[in-house]
C-alpha cells in the first residue's frame, strides 16, 4: 500500500507513542504470517527494555516471542539461518553499542549472503536495535551508529522519528525480502522513565500501511536553509527552525527516514532551492552520515551550493558526566547556531 | 571480609537513596544527582569479599556492569570511585566512565559494561604475568547469564591451552535481567563447563563468604603456582532489580523474598559470633564501614563537575594532528577564524 492511501497523521485522532506504533505493526504481521517471530534478550516477559515488544508475549506466547540467552552471535546468526529458510524473524540487539559481540553474523552473513549466493538466497529479517544518548549512560550504551550499519553494503537501514513513521516503516521492514536494520532512538519511544520531546507521539491509523524506503519526509518547508537530519534530531531541528523563524530565517527540515536507500533527490531539490545545507547527526562526525550527505549535495548540486555545515557528535567516545555529555551531544541550540553561521 | 561486606552493602543502600533523589515520584532516568543507569550488587557481597581476600594489588580483576562490591574488596579508592559514580572531575575516570566503567590501575581493577567482555582482558593480564615471570594472577567476574557468551568460552579455552593463571568467578544470582536461569541454560552447575576444557571447576552453592573464601583460596593458589585456570561458581542472590528503576514484573514475589532471606551478611555474622565475636565487635565494624561510606559520598558530592572542554581530552594519549575532535574548531580554521 502506498503512503498516499493512508490519512495524514495530523487528521487522525488516535495518538500513539513510537513504541506502540512499532509494536502494533509487529503484532499485525505476527497475525498475518506464521513465518514472523520475534527473538531477543528480554523481549518476552520484560517486553523489551525500551518497550519495543511490550505486550506481544500475552497475545503470541513464548514460541513466537522468544527470550534468548545472552548470546548475540548465536541468536542473531540463528535469525539469519531462519530467514534463509524463508521465515521472517525480527531479532533485537538490545543496544546498537553491543553490535561488536556479533558483528560477523551481522555484516558477513546477514548483509552479504544474498550477494555471495548470486541472489540464490535472501535474508528477510528485521534487525531491531536501540540507539542514542541523552541520559548519561556513557560510551558503551549511548552511541548512534547509523553510519556503521549504513556503510556496510547489503543492509537496508531505517530510522523512524515519529509513531506514524515507526509503524509504516516496521510494516515495510517485515515485508521486505532483504535484511533491514531498524534503529530506534530510546528518547523517542515514549518510555515512562525517559520523557520524550514533543513530536514523536503522533496520529497513527488503525490499519496497516507501509512507508516506502528511500522517501525522505519534508517536515517543514523553507526557502533559506536546508536542514537534513534523522531520528531524535528531527525534533531538535524543528525546534531550532521554529526559533529561527522568529528572526525571519526560513529553514526547511528534511527527515531522511531511511539511510539505505537514501533519498538524495529530495535533499538536492531542497539544496538547489536554498543553496545552504546543514546536516545534523547524532552519530560521530568523521566518515559518517554527515560526510555522505555533504558529498552527495556536492556531487549533485555544486553550482547551487553556497555553504555547508555539519552538526554532529564529535569524534570522542560519549562521556558519562552530564556537563561532558551535554558538551558533545548536538542540541537545538547547536543547530540554530550552525544555521545562523551560514545565513547572511 | 565482614567489614568489606557491610561496607559494600551500606554503599549500595546509600547509592540507591542518592540515585532516587530527584527521580521520584515519577522515575526519569536523566534526573537526579547520579547520571545514567545504576546496577546494584546488594546480595553479591560474599563473592567480592571471599575472592579478593586472596588478592594483591598486582593481581588483576575485571568486573562486569555490577562492580561495586568487587571494587570495594579489591581496594579501589572508594572516594574517587564514588566521585566517578556522581560524574565528578576527580572521579577515577574524570567523569567519563561512570559506574559501569571504573578503572583503578593502582590496584589493577577494570570494568566492562558489556556482558562477559571482561573475560578476554583478564586472560591478557594473566598472559602478561606469565611472560614476565611474576606470580600475579587475574580474576574475571561474570554473571551466570554471561556463560552463554562466546567471549567467556573462548577466554576459558585460551586460558586452558596456555595454562594461564586466571580464575573465572561466575556470580550466579539466578537472573539474567528478566530471564530465570533455567530458561538460559540446561546446565544447572555452570562450573561443569570447565570439564569440557579440562580445567578445574567448582561451585559454592550457598551464599557463604567463608566457603567462597576457601574455594577461592584453592583456585587462586592453583593459578599462582602455575597450575592453570579455574572456573569458580558462587551462588548469590539479587536483592534489587537488574538496574535501578527495573519494576521486576517478571519476577515472582517468592523469589524476591528468598533473596532477602538468604543473606550472606547475616550468615557471616552468625559465623563470627560462633567464633567469639560479640555484638559490640560487630557493631564497631559496621559503624566504621558506615562512616567510611558516608565520608566517601560526602566527599564525592563536594567534588567539582568536569569542565565541558574536558570531553575532548583523553581520546588519544597524545594530541593527534589532523584528528578533529571538535568539528567547530576545524571549521573555524577553515574559515580563517571568522566564526
Amino acid at each position: 500500500m502506498a503512503q498516499a492511501d493512508v490519512p495524514d497523521p495530523e487528521t487522525i485522532d488516535r495518538e500513539l507513542t513510537m513504541s506502540r506504533g512499532m509494536v502494533e505493526a509487529i503484532a499485525h504481521e505476527l497475525r498475518e504470517s506464521e513465518d514472523v517471530f520475534v527473538m531477543g534478550e528480554d523481549v518476552a516477559d520484560y517486553g523489551g527494555i525500551f518497550d519495543s515488544t511490550q505486550g506481544l508475549l500475552e497475545d503470541f506466547g513464548h514460541d513466537r516471542i522468544m527470550d534468548v540467552p545472552i548470546s548475540e552471535t548465536g541468536f542473531i546468526g540463528a535469525g539469519v539461518g531462519a530467514a534463509m529458510q524463508g521465515m521472517r524473524p525480527i531479532v533485537e540487539l538490545m543496544f546498537a553499542d553491543f553490535f561488536g559481540v556479533a558483528m560477523d553474523q551481522i555484516y558477513n552473513n546477514m548483509a552479504k549472503n544474498a550477494y555471495m549466493s548470486g541472489g540464490s538466497v535472501s535474508v528477510p529479517m528485521v534487525f531491531m536495535t536501540a540507539v542514542g544518548g541523552t541520559y548519561n549512560d556513557a560510551a558503551q550504551h549511548s552511541q548512534t551508529l547509523y553510519g556503521t550499519f549504513a556503510h556496510l553494503p547489503g543492509m537496508k537501514v531505517v530510522v523512524p522519528s515519529t509513531a506514524y513513521d515507526a509503524k509504516g516503516l516496521m510494516h515495510a521492514a517485515i515485508r521486505d525480502d532483504d535484511p533491514v536494520v531498524y534503529m530506534f532512538h530510546k528518547r523517542l519511544m515514549g518510555l515512562a522513565w525517559m520523557p520524550a520531546p514533543d513530536g514523536p507521539k503522533t496520529g497513527v491509523p488503525e490499519e496497516d500501511y507501509e512507508i516506502e524506503f528511500g522517501e525522505a519526509d519534508v517536515k517543514r518547508e523553507g526557502d533559506d536553509v536546508t536542514i537534513v537530519t534523522l531520528g531524535l534530531h528531527v525534533h531538535r531541528a524543528l525546534e531550532a527552525a521554529a526559533d529561527l523563524a522568529e528572526d525571519g530565517i526560513d529553514a526547511e527540515v528534511i527527515d531522511l527516514r531511511t539511510l539505505v536507500p537514501l533519498d538524495t533527490e529530495t535533499v538536492l531539490e531542497s539544496v538547489r532551492k536554498t543553496g545552504k545545507l546543514v546536516v545534523v547527526d547524532e552519530d560521530y562526525h568523521s566518515y559518517g552520515v554527515s560526510g555522505e550527505l555533504v558529498a552527495r549535495a556536492t556531487e549533485g548540486a555544486l553550482d547551487e551550493l553556497e555553504a555547508v555545515r555539519r552538526v554532529t557528535m564529535p569524534d570522542v567516545p560519549i562521556p558519562y558526566a552530564r556537563p561532558l555529555e551535554n558538551e558533545v551531544l548536538p542540541d537545538a541550540g547547536d543547530v540554530e547556531a550552525a544555521v545562523r553561521s551560514i545565513h547572511e | 571480609m565482614y567489614e568489606e561486606m557491610v561496607t559494600a552493602r551500606h554503599y549500595e543502600e546509600r547509592l540507591q537513596e542518592e540515585y532516587l533523589e530527584g527521580k521520584q515520584p515519577a522515575f526519569d532516568i536523566s534526573a537526579g544527582p547520579i547520571p545514567g543507569e545504576l546496577h546494584l550488587a546488594a546480595g553479591h557481597e560474599a563473592s567480592g569479599a571471599g575472592v579478593c581476600a586472596h588478592l594483591r594489588d598486582d593481581d588483576t580483576v575485571t568486573a562486569p556492569h555490577r562492580p561495586h562490591h568487587v571494587a570495594i574488596s579489591k581496594g579501589v579508592d572508594l572516594k574517587r570511585m564514588t566521585a566517578e559514580i556522581f560524574g565528578r572531575q576527580t572521579g577515577l575516570s574524570k567523569g567519563k566512565g561512570g559506574h559501569m566503567h571504573l578503572y583503578d590501575p593502582d590496584v589493577n581493577f577494570a570494568c566492562s559494561g558489556i556482558i562477559a567482555q571482561g573475560c578476554p582482558p583478564a586472560v591478557g593480564a594473566a598472559m602478561a604475568a606469565k611472560k614476565r615471570n611474576t606470580d600475579a594472577v587475574a580474576v574475571a567476574f561474570l554473571g551466570e547469564g554471561a556463560v552463554s557468551q562466546g567471549a567467556f568460552l573462548e577466554s576459558l579455552n585460551l586460558a586452558a591451552v596456555q595454562n594461564l593463571p586466571v580464575v573465572f568467578v561466575i556470580e550466579d544470582n539466578d537472573w539474567a535481567i528478566s530471564m530465570p536461569k533455567e530458561r538460559v541454560t540446561d546446565v544447572e552447575d555452570a562450573s561443569q563447563r570447565a570439564d569440557g576444557f579440562e580445567v578445574h571447576g567448582e561451585r559454592v552453592d550457598v551464599d557463604d563468604a567463608v566457603a567462597v573464601y576457601e574455594a577461592a583460596g584453592e583456585a587462586i593458589g592453583r593459578a599462582r603456582d602455575g597450575n592453570g585456570p579455574t572456573v569458580l561458581e558462587v551462588q548469590l542472590h539479587r536483592r534489587m532489580g537488574h538496574f535501578m528503576g527495573d519494576p521486576e514484573a517478571y519476577r515472582p514475589d517468592e523469589d524476591v523474598e528468598a533473596a532477602h532471606e538468604r543473606d550472606s551478611i547475616e550468615r557471616m555474622e552468625r559465623h563470627l559470633e560462633d567464633h567469639g565475636l560479640g555484638d559490640e565487635d560487630l557493631e564497631e565494624i559496621r559503624e566504621r564501614a558506615h562512616e567510611r561510606v558516608e565520608e566517601a559520598i560526602e566527599w564525592a558530592k563536594d567534588q567539582p563537575q568536569p569542565d565541558p572542554e574536558e570531553a575532548y581530552e583523553d581520546v588519544f594519549t597524545d594530541e593527534l594532528e589532523g584528528w578533529p575532535e571538535r568539528p567547530d574548531k576545524e571549521l573555524a580554521a577553515a574559515d580563517g577564524g571568522e566564526e
